[in-house]
């Protein structure tokens, strides 16, 4: 493969730049890092659901060889006395109920796996035989697992400053929902289950905390999707100086949301490291990762629809009850009600729409984002809802699709509920191609023949919009965000024309140390191997505020962009005065300032650079060096979209499911790396169609995770995932300075509902038209079966 | 040597170490804690992740269920091992080019557990492989790109193709 070069830079599927030490086995995640006189750190867990801590016993513990210290909250309260929310939303009057979060339990267990105390010993198996040493006396409490149970009358309450179990009411509301239902031609009403799902991207959680008693400062290596963010967490709720704090998040082993949270575990070992004077560590267990990590989704859905007899959606109300879990999380309350409410009318325009929210705790682990958070939650309804009313209507559901989709001439597009105006799309385009890709006509005439040979065969579509690019801080802070989503970057150009960037944005996965050098190389005219990027050290990068929410290419992406025509700008002036020539005189073209008219006259940004450095003769006015930084706060969110169709087939003896085709279109906008872009849709969709057919958190009525290691909780496996056919469509972003829409989250909103359309189309010949995920086989065994009967 | 400690010899990538651990060590610790080869990683703690494959006398195995006592005078192959003469081996060589890793930390596993599949046959098919991948979990790439990656290198293999230099290959 030929190098790219710099006018190739953009759009060209190059090789990525992290993966030389990544297969290596040179890559340096947190839990590779060793530090000599390291402690270790682990927690004593509950092992109830709902129980009073009656008392802690540390002695034999403490006194156990090698153990340096065990802490309860009475110690750590000094240090760190709650773990902070930063996103207290509410919009229905003083309805929020911010339980405190401790950072050890204090008094009373509310989860199964909340931490109760902290052992510090010289090694991990010191610290092991510790755990076991400290004897907790517990009296256990009746516990509340589901979500409505939670709120009804009677239930165990979790927190006395939460009545009811209810965290808050929220509520969104665009037109007239009640008149439209009164008079739809035709209403539907439906219980929706989205189930609670464990995150488990591959490396758990870590954090090697160093602090130095001379100094006061203190190093962080953590898990983090959002360094600065940690940083200015643990500043807040500690107390120690921010412009004490590094954070380090080097290479992280995926993140999909459970990454964004601030967590006890990282800011014990923080105290740790201060008591003892050692650094010390602390990694999670995967069985460990599974009660102490966010969890996600999580909610009970009530719907009704009101719809005319073609089809057309009027009327869509929708009740959730959404779980924080035990505790209120970093961002918790924004997922289930900003992130999910804004878009409840999808690629639709259906005028009158209602979305009610009832946050409320359980006794479980507290929720998070999750890859899509909220988004999904949302898609889910519509592409049942479409089906649904389709089916109700005794239409081909394509038709429903494209009689209440948007128009291509309807943007910028206002909702129902005036909160989002969508930037660009055509959401015809999309499902056209996916169509076409799929063969449906052929497909549905396959389809009656193989039912007629008794099969069970379904499709399923599913065609979405997502608002990311999170996002406009004003819209971030309205929303009751207690953060900006601006984003940054810096471009130093060096004295020969090498080139570092330091980005706000950060890398889990997604390749920006690729990606990024790719925008830049093209901007700047050089070769994408001259450009290295800098994230995830609080020390190295300028603020910056994280990846999440697909918005590092149009956040940190666009940030990248104004700041390389910041470099373009001040290297023009040194251009035109190298060459003599009056600035309008010369014009950027492929990789160069050229003279007009005198194209082979012309000086690349390092011969710019060079002389930005060596500063002699320069322009009047014009400053030494070549670097620029710049603060990208976009104007709107971003709003990718597409269509994906699965084919199943249900094996009518065992309820199993098995995907016999999967395309996926979809429109991101322009496109910095395709193999990149393929990369990200091909896991979404691993993910979204777990959710579907595998994946799900069950508690029993304890409150104790059944499902709480890798045996139990079922990730997908080479072995049971489709080859998936891609293609995509380029609506550009008209606001955004790269034209992208960001990519991250869209095959996993996309991919459930169309999984479970294809098996509810499946059964439709049985009268069965909705069974709540996952789509396991006994319980499709169990319907079929039933339907039999 | 400590108390209930006992002595071992085992050779890593071509080299000999001799350690003393506890009975308990599972041989993933030792490599990644006693001998700093922290490139084969830690994903979970029941044997499913398959993050911490490794080759131990020419077969793969998961190093969390494995303890290092029982790795004593065995030969042991690790990621760190896989490049040889400053060339990457062709199951490197393949991930990279097909992008068959994202986040880069179930990537180990995977390779090691590739190496064996495609020393057991050159040219597997899709199903094969991935039926041959299913101790390995991977959260990131839906597996399709990591098939690829495993064909990719067994036709390398079977072309008898140098593969690229360490160090070169960058921004292409």
């Amino acid at each position: 493969m030929a190098v790219a070069s710099p006018t190739r830079a953009f759009g060209a599927s190059i090789r990525r730049r992290e993966d030389p030490r990544l297969i290596t086995g040179r890559g340096k995640f947190t839990d590779d890092m060793h530090l000599a006189n390291a402690a270790t750190a682990m927690f004593v867990r509950s092992p109830h659901g709902h129980a009073r801590i009656v008392s802690i016993d540390t002695s034999a513990a403490a006194a156990h060889p090698g153990v340096l210290g065990v802490y309860t909250f009475e110690d750590v309260k000094g240090f760190i006395s709650g773990m902070p929310c930063a996103w207290p939303t509410t919009n229905t009057g003083d309805t929020l109920k911010l339980a405190t979060y401790p950072p050890l339990a204090d008094g009373k267990v509310r989860y199964f796996g909340e931490a109760v105390a902290l052992v510090v010993a010289i090694d991990p198996n010191t610290a092991a035989d510790a755990v076991q040493l400290v004897n907790v006396e517990y009296d256990p409490l009746p516990a509340v697992i589901n979500n409505e149970a939670a709120v009804a009358p009677g239930a165990p309450l979790i927190h006395d400053s939460a009545p009811g179990n209810q965290a808050f009411r929220w509520s969104l509301v665009g037109g007239d929902t009640n008149g439209a239902l009164a008079h739809a031609d035709v209403r539907i009403s439906q219980t929706l289950v989205n189930q609670r799902l464990i995150a488990t991207p591959l490396e758990t959680r870590c954090a090697v905390a160093d602090y130095n008693p001379a100094s006061g400062e203190v190093t962080v290596w953590v898990t983090s999707q959002n360094p600065h963010i940690h940083r200015l967490l643990i500043a807040l709720s500690t107390g120690i100086p921010e412009h004490k704090i590094r954070v380090i998040a080097g290479d992280v082993g995926g993140g999909f949301g459970a990454k964004i949270p601030y967590y006890a575990g990282e800011a014990l070992c923080i105290f740790a490291s201060k008591e003892l004077g050692v650094p010390v560590r602390w990694s999670e267990s995967r069985s460990e990762n599974y009660v102490a990590t966010a969890h996600g989704r999580d909610h009970i859905q009530h719907i009704e629809v009101g719809a005319t007899k073609e089809g057309k959606i009027t009327a869509l109300k929708v009740t959730a009850y959404a779980s924080l879990g035990a505790y209120p999380s970093t961002a918790a309350p924004g997922v289930p009600t900003w992130l999910f409410g804004c878009i409840i009318q999808g690629p639709y325009d259906i005028p009158n729409n209602e979305v009610h929210v009832i946050g409320v705790y359980t006794n479980t682990t507290p929720t998070d984002a999750y890859r899509g958070a909220g988004r999904p939650e949302a898609t889910y309804i519509l592409e049942r809802v479409i089906d649904l009313v389709a089916a109700k209507v005794g239409r081909d559901p394509v038709d429903v699709r494209r009689l209440n989709f948007v128009r291509k001439d309807q943007f910028p597009f206002k909702v129902a509920n005036g909160t989002l105006t969508y930037d660009s799309g055509d959401y015809e385009l999309t499902l056209g191609k996916a169509l076409h890709t799929i063969g449906y006509t052929d497909l549905r005439a396959w389809q009656a023949e193989q039912r007629a040979a008794g099969k069970l065969v379904g499709i399923g579509v599913s065609s979405f919009v997502e608002v990311c690019g999170l996002g406009p801080s004003s819209a971030a802070n309205a929303m009751g965000f207690a953060g900006g989503l601006y984003d940054s970057a810096t471009i130093r150009v060096h004295p020969t024309g090498k080139v570092t960037v330091f980005t706000g944005v950060h890398s889990h996965g997604q390749g920006h140390e690729t990606s990024f050098a790719q925008i830049v190389a093209r901007d700047l005219g050089v070769m994408v191997d001259d450009v290295d990027v800098i994230h995830g050290d609080t020390d190295k990068v300028q603020h910056g505020m994280g990846t999440y929410g697909s918005r590092s290419a149009p956040v940190g992406g666009g940030a990248l962009r104004m700041a390389g025509m910041k470099i373009r700008a001040k290297a023009q002036k040194i251009a035109a005065h190298l060459l003599e020539v009056a600035e309008e005189d010369i014009e950027w073209v492929d990789d160069a300032f050229r003279v007009k008219g005198s194209p082979d006259k012309s000086k690349t940004i390092p011969d710019c650079a060079f002389a930005a450095y060596m500063a002699g003769n320069l322009p009047a006015g014009v400053t030494p060096v070549l670097e620029e930084q710049h603060w990208y706060d976009p104007e709107n969110f971003v709003f990718p979209f597409g269509t994906h169709i699965c084919v199943v087939e249900v094996d009518r003896e065992t309820g199993e499911t098995h995907i016999k085709r999967y395309v996926a279109v979809d429109d991101c906008g322009e496109i910095i790396n395709p193999m990149l872009r393929d990369g990200q849709v091909h896991g979404g969709i691993a993910q979204g169609i777990a959710q579907a057919l595998w994946e799900e958190a069950v508690y029993d009525e304890n409150g104790q995770l059944l499902s709480g290691s890798l045996m139990d909780y079922a990730i997908p496996k080479a072995s049971v995932m489709p080859h998936l056919e891609l293609g995509h469509t380029v609506t550009p972003s008209p606001h955004n300075p790269l034209g992208v829409k960001g990519i991250g989250e869209a095959g996993t909103i996309a991919s459930t509902p169309a999984v479970v359309n294809a098996v509810m189309d499946a059964l439709s010949p049985l009268g069965i038209h909705h069974i709540d995920m996952p789509l396991r086989p006994a319980k499709v065994w169990a319907a079929i079966d039933a339907a039999s009967h | 040597m400590e108390e209930n400690h006992v002595g071992i010899t085992v050779e890593v990538n071509g080299r000999p170490h001799r350690s003393t651990v506890e009975p308990r060590t599972l041989l993933v610790d030792y490599l990644r804690d006693d001998l700093g080869l922290t490139g084969t990683h830690i994903g979970c703690d029941t044997g499913q992740c398959g993050a911490c494959t490794v080759i131990v006398d020419g077969q793969s195995v998961k190093s969390c269920m494995v303890l290092a006592v029982q790795a004593d005078g065995a030969h042991v192959r690790t990621v760190e091992g896989l490049a040889q003469d400053g060339r990457y081996h062709a199951v490197q060589q393949g991930f990279w080019e097909k992008h068959g890793l994202q986040c880069g930390f179930c990537t180990p596993g995977f390779m090691m557990q590739s190496v064996q599949i495609l020393e057991d046959n050159p040219d597997p098919s899709d199903e094969e492989i991935r039926h041959a991948l299913e101790g390995n979990l991977c959260r990131c790439t839906g597996y399709q790109n990591i098939v690829e990656a495993v064909k990719a290198a067994g036709a390398t293999i079977r072309s008898g193709a140098e593969t690229m230099a360490v160090g070169t290959g960058v921004g292409a």
